[in-house]
């Protein structure tokens, strides 16, 4: 374990009790005392800190001084609308690669004279390398590695953080802020991976253990792990990179199409113009070979992540296979994600999925398996 | 009471042997969501996979202690996964066997046994 990084709030993890894990490289807290389920079921019903510091945070800085630059040249490696997106807001967004696979999924918020992103940890070197490789003419590119970032998600994360920081209050659904307290200069967005109303707030890194704990004062908010965050983002219908996603899938069969804004498509001002455009568009119009979707199985066994998918309970070819699969806390039941093939994609059809060698019957369903309840 | 490395343990009532899964197995597995039990009336010889369990992180099998008949299953764990991690020496139990060989449990450890054996 000794090549394991630690964000700024690993000693905190451990001091709560935290039993920790590897994740893209860091020593990561999977779960606290109260384990998974109610982790998972508090944050629902009150709010949860997560440490997200592993994730990787970049500045995309114009060198013209114009964020529209920085905006129209990042445009050129995600199919999202960025020059479109206001002075104060984010998007969500995934680079693209020439086969119209995403290399990784990503937020994207204009702070007025740049561009900040938030990238996946086990992508955050390779992200880098892309953005310099084709976007330094225009743009400075500025890693932050010193910053912690801590997503508050559920509700009573709102009075938590405004007792903080009270401009948080006034933020809605994908806005960000830049504000001064206490606990130096915060970068808040009103916006998460839990399906609740929230926020991720990066901060100095050496305020983040201070930070996090003046919101674990408060008696509403307790530590999540990575294990409760998995099963939260999943009942919310949100993709994982490197589980969902991956550089074979297309924004498309992923069902991000409401991540590619129509300026972009077809017939769009901006239309194309991002890596594997030429697929991308063409599934836009025509649709896609194979789709994920939400699985509900019949019974209370979870089709777990690599469960083969079956159009008949008996014999045939596989038609797919669950990407994330896990049971939820909130639905009570077993809920899954999953590549089929399109004629096999429509939403009430039932399907199998083979479990320990038996096929057990799943219905397709639309997502999320849980309402998501942000502030808009 | 006896313990097995499988972290089962076994308690004999009314000339049957009652099994379940440890306390520690149980928090080292995290909260139950699924299990699924064997028919009743059921010959088992010892190390069948009889019993699947799901946890919040994965699946596990539970494998039959010794030789004997499944006898009876507790349904309420069907029904309600987290009582074996809420009670899991009591009301989490998972099944009762009538033994074809009781001597199987003589080399088993006792609860000291199992505590320096977890460590």
């Amino acid at each position: 374990m000794g090549d394991l990084k630690q964000t700024p709030l690993h000693a905190m993890h451990l001091s709560l009790g935290a039993k920790m894990t590897a994740f893209a490289g860091y020593d990561m807290p999977v779960q606290y005392k109260p384990g998974v389920l109610k982790e998972h079921l508090h944050c629902r019903a009150e709010a949860g800190l997560f440490d997200v510091s592993h994730m990787g945070q970049i500045l995309l800085t114009p060198k013209s001084g114009d964020v529209a630059d920085a905006a129209l040249a990042l445009e050129t490696l995600v199919p999202a609308a960025i020059a479109g997106l206001a002075d104060g807001r984010q998007r969500y967004g995934m680079f693209t690669n020439d086969e119209g696979g995403i290399l990784d999924d990503l937020m994207i918020a204009n702070r007025g004279d740049h561009l900040f992103l938030v990238v996946n940890a086990a992508c955050k070197d390779a992200d880098l390398a892309h953005l310099q490789a084709h976007l330094s003419d225009t743009c400075e590119i500025t890693p932050i590695p010193d910053r912690g970032l801590i997503a508050l998600q559920g509700p009573a994360a709102e009075e938590a953080l405004a007792a903080l920081a009270p401009a948080a209050r006034d933020m809605r659904f994908m806005d960000v802020i830049v504000t001064d307290n206490a606990f130096g200069e915060l970068w808040i967005s009103r916006s998460g991976y839990t399906g609740e109303d929230g926020f991720e707030i990066s901060m100095p890194g050496d305020q983040a253990e201070a930070f996090a704990r003046a919101l674990l004062d408060n008696d509403a908010v307790a530590p999540i792990g990575l294990g409760a965050r998995d099963s939260l983002r999943l009942e919310a219908g949100l993709c994982l990179y490197g589980s969902d996603l991956d550089t074979t899938t297309s924004p498309v069969e992923a069902g991000l199409t409401w991540a590619i804004q129509k300026v972009r498509r077809t017939g769009g001002a901006r239309e194309g113009g991002f890596p594997g455009a030429a697929r991308i568009l063409a599934e836009l119009t025509g649709g896609p070979a194979r789709k994920l979707v939400g699985l509900r199985p019949d019974g209370r066994a979870p089709m777990r992540a690599g469960t083969p998918l079956f159009a008949e309970a008996d014999g045939g070819e596989p038609i797919g296979q669950i990407t994330s699969g896990a049971f939820g806390p909130t639905i009570e039941a077993p809920m899954s994600m999953g590549y089929v093939t399109a004629a096999h994609a429509d939403t009430g059809g039932t399907i199998y999925g083979e479990v320990r060698g038996k096929r057990l019957p799943a219905t397709v369903v639309d997502m999320p398996f849980r309402p998501a309840t942000y502030k808009r | 009471m006896k313990f097995t490395e499988e972290h089962e343990w076994l308690r004999e009532e009314d000339g049957l042997i009652v099994v379940g899964i440890t306390e520690h197995a149980a928090t080292q597995l995290g909260d139950l969501v699924f299990v699924e039990m064997p028919d009743t009336d059921i010959e088992v010889a010892k190390d069948d996979e009889i019993v699947v369990i799901e946890s919040v992180k994965a699946a596990s099998d539970i494998m039959a202690p010794i030789d004997g008949t499944i006898v009876e299953v507790n349904d309420a764990i069907v029904a309600n996964p987290e009582l074996v991690n809420e009670d899991p020496q009591g009301d989490g139990w998972f099944f009762k066997m009538k033994a074809s060989d009781a001597s199987q449990m003589d080399d088993m450890m006792d609860a000291d046994g199992y505590a320096k054996f977890i460590g």
